[in-house]
């Protein structure tokens, strides 16, 4: 076997693509062609679809795909951490039923983890899984699932033993989204959107072969997704701006899939601060002449240089393969204190049309949105709370807190009535 | 290198984090801030023989070693973990920058090898009594034979230093002037300072004979490059202080015991210490980004620097702040160690601007 270069990666994928890529093609033939090839996931195993390709050379990859044009395969949404989860904890029989149709782009994925008792202790679930006749019977409320409508299959998360502690007592299963069982309901925020759903199961089934791992290993394949959803985090909300305004028929496809998987996002940019308005808007109103308004952009331009600068830290240090300083776990956190100052710094900038919202409001009310929309940074995905304990635990080492729930049952354990 | 170090520099900072807190700790400190000097000649020179430390950022052709910012700010964030207390900034980063900037040829051959040896201790003075740190608030005047009269306050180390550079009104305009320490007309007075490990002084010129350096009227914007690159330095000194206090207050609350149980199994402790954290890691990340960006010669370097300074004065202060009562009453005490980068971290934040006018200053010359 000749060794990976750069060199030698590029030249063999670039071939590829010149031999390949034909923008006339589906969306989904074209992405067949790429599974197929391995130049889909080629970070993926080769027995599955990948190339066995170091990580450190995707961007070599991605950087040809872009020189043509191509598209790649489905990135975007819960899928991408369904693939992961199964790449490492599936049966072979899962791995050939799903990781295809995840890369076409034709089933869509939610994640069925948060419930209305358990949000940042999501170890906490009580949504029930219990084995009748030869079925899992599944009952309980989940929350905070995008994409929960459109969804074939979700990662669920369920209590299957009660007698067990709290983390020993929970499976991981897929579960068939498209059942008389389970219904999905919106979720009305407080800006106005609905990205969200709510997910009830009444005597929902799901095969037994649908169990990922063992009965009882639910946490350790929860640990995964997460990880995966924390690292994958900025990829997903900055997915979709790559498709060149193209008639050709893979393009006009990739277009529409990208509309629908990024609907529930719309609003996400107003919840980050739109940091990118914040001078357009000081010259267009005026508050750049103004001294006190221009220290707090200065404040908010400081702080959000030396985020991006942090993450390339840890970016950097990741691609030589160097241990990763603490700088890895402060992005979230990060992200919380930018977003809550530019919502301060647009508003003070506003003036009195900060009162209104909609079509009387700047800029069609995206200003309003952001004031509305930012609390959600600071709790989605992990509170700033919760982020603090993480990087004080896990990167300060500092002693965790004796918690209330480890040493005992659950089914001992003082938790939420919420049902 | 903006976002990394290579090995070969995290060598060097890890060889020269051992040696500092061999040979600085906080004991050394305390004497060594209790004298007038602030410093001691022998002590100094043995240590800069040792390591070349004062020859880091100088060119080969005048004696130093030709490194670049990175590798002086490696230097600057060490000393500034171990609060040294030598005449190294104002030498090699405010003197030896503005000879750098600003002098001939034959200037450097004959300033800058005394410099990078260790034996010339200098300083530039060029701040008066109105502690503006801008070129057009300089009124210290020379006539056209070079006797500089008038005042300069604010001087780092300016009373022990062996070479001044001087930044006067001569009659060409603004321009630098070299002047030796013991100069005839030169008076020189320590100042009493808040922070007693970064010494100031205040010195007069009663018609004292300086050497012009450089271009006679063209020292205006090597000075602004100077304060820039000074700016940058500083930061990462501070970047040094502020993650030694981090560290500090960390091991104290992990040792401290209240209630049956160390006082770092607290939840508001453990949030503190989060914060700290990202506040020191954010402003390293800004410190490293302008040190590299130096040696890039990048076109919007006064904005980055002054993010930079900005970001690291915040962040010091309130890591000070917060270490200072992280240790509750004993932080509060002269024998507590805190205090001194308590102080140490203000100094910082007024010197050549404070985070106020360092935003300003960004916002000027961000590039629109």
């Amino acid at each position: 076997m000749t060794e990976l270069t750069e060199e030698s990666v590029r030249a063999e994928c670039r071939a590829w693509l010149e031999a390949n890529w034909d923008p006339n093609l589906g969306l989904v033939e074209w992405r067949m062609k790429l599974a197929e090839s391995g130049w889909g996931n080629p970070h993926w195993p080769t027995k599955w679809y990948g190339r066995d390709l170091p990580a450190g050379l995707m961007p070599v990859v991605e950087e040809e795909f872009k020189r043509i044009g191509a598209i790649g395969v489905a990135k975007a949404g819960i899928r991408v951490l369904a693939a992961a989860t199964i790449l490492e904890h599936g049966t072979d029989m899962h791995k050939e039923k799903f990781l295809l149709r995840i890369m076409t782009g034709e089933d869509t994925w939610c994640q069925l983890f948060s419930e209305p008792g358990s949000g940042s202790d999501v170890a906490g679930a009580v949504t029930r899984a219990e084995m009748k006749g030869n079925q899992w019977i599944v009952n309980g409320q989940k929350v905070w699932t995008t994409s929960a409508h459109k969804a074939h299959w979700g990662l669920l998360l369920a209590r299957t033993d009660w007698d067990a502690r709290k983390h020993a007592g929970l499976s991981y299963f897929i579960i068939d989204m498209k059942q008389p069982g389970v219904q999905v309901h919106p979720l009305r925020q407080m800006n106005g959107h609905a990205s969200f759903n709510q997910v009830f199961m009444t005597d929902a089934k799901v095969e037994p072969e649908f169990l990922v791992a063992g009965v009882g290993d639910g946490w350790a394949v929860t640990t995964t997704t997460l990880m995966h959803e924390r690292r994958g985090a900025d990829g997903v909300r900055s997915w979709g701006q790559g498709s060149a305004d193209r008639p050709e028929r893979a393009y006009v496809e990739e277009r529409a899939e990208i509309a629908t998987v990024m609907e529930p996002y719309k609003w996400y940019p107003q919840r980050a601060g739109r940091v990118d308005l914040i001078l357009p808007r000081a010259k267009e109103t005026g508050a750049l002449a103004d001294p006190v308004v221009r220290q707090e952009i200065a404040k908010l331009l400081i702080m959000t240089k030396a985020a991006e600068w942090t993450a390339r830290r840890a970016r950097t240090a990741q691609e030589q393969g160097r241990p990763q300083g603490p700088e890895g776990s402060l992005g979230k956190l990060a992200s919380s204190h930018i977003a809550r100052a530019a919502a301060r710094v647009h508003t003070q900038m506003t003036g009195a049309n900060a009162l209104l919202t909609g079509e009387d409001s700047p800029m069609n009310g995206v200003i309003a949105e952001i004031l509305v929309s930012v609390p959600a940074t600071s709790i989605a995905g992990g509170t700033d709370e919760i982020q603090r304990n993480i990087i004080s635990e896990r990167v300060l080492k500092m002693p965790r807190e004796r918690t209330g729930d480890s040493d005992k049952p659950f089914k001992d354990v003082p938790r939420n009535t919420v049902a | 290198m903006k976002f990394s170090f290579s090995s070969e520099q995290d060598e060097f900072r890890s060889n020269l984090r051992r040696f500092l807190a061999d040979r600085s700790p906080t004991k050394e400190v305390r004497r060594l801030m209790e004298t007038d000097a602030g410093w001691e000649r022998d002590g100094w020179q043995a240590m800069n023989a040792e390591l070349g430390l004062t020859a880091v950022r100088i060119p080969e052709e005048y004696g130093g070693h030709g490194f670049g910012f990175g590798e002086l700010c490696i230097v600057l964030e060490e000393m500034g973990r171990a609060l040294l207390c030598a005449p190294f900034f104002a030498t090699t980063v405010l003197a030896a920058g503005a000879i750098l900037q600003a002098g001939t040829d034959e200037q450097k051959a004959a300033l800058l090898p005394g410099i990078a040896s260790g034996e010339t201790v200098a300083t530039l003075a060029s701040v008066e009594d109105n502690g503006r740190w801008e070129a057009d608030a300089v009124t210290l005047s020379a006539d056209a034979s070079g006797k500089l009269t008038g005042h300069k306050s604010f001087v780092i180390d300016g009373h022990t230093a062996d070479l001044i550079v001087v930044l006067a009104r001569g009659p060409a305009g603004l321009t630098f002037y070299t002047v030796n320490g013991n100069a005839a007309g030169l008076s020189r007075r320590l100042l009493k300072t808040m922070d007693p490990t970064r010494k100031l002084a205040r010195l007069t010129f009663d018609g004292v004979q300086g050497a012009v350096l450089g271009t006679p009227g063209a020292a205006g914007p090597a000075y602004d490059r100077v304060m820039t690159e000074a700016a940058v330095c500083l930061t990462n000194e501070m970047v040094g202080g502020a993650e030694r206090l981090r560290e500090d207050a960390l091991a104290y609350a992990m040792m401290r015991m209240q209630f049956g149980k160390p006082i770092a199994s607290f939840q508001s402790m453990k949030h503190k210490h989060a914060d700290m954290l990202l506040d020191v890691e954010m402003a390293k990340s800004a410190a490293y980004y302008a040190a590299a960006a130096l040696d890039d010669g990048d076109a919007d370097i006064v904005a980055m620097a002054s993010l930079a300074k900005a970001c690291a004065s915040d962040a010091y202060s309130q890591t000070a702040t917060h270490a200072v009562q992280i240790h509750g009453g004993i932080g509060f005490t002269w024998d507590n160690d805190t205090h001194l980068w308590y102080k140490r971290a203000k100094s910082s934040d007024v010197l050549f601007g404070d985070a106020f006018w360092h935003r300003e200053n960004m916002m000027k010359h961000w590039a629109a």
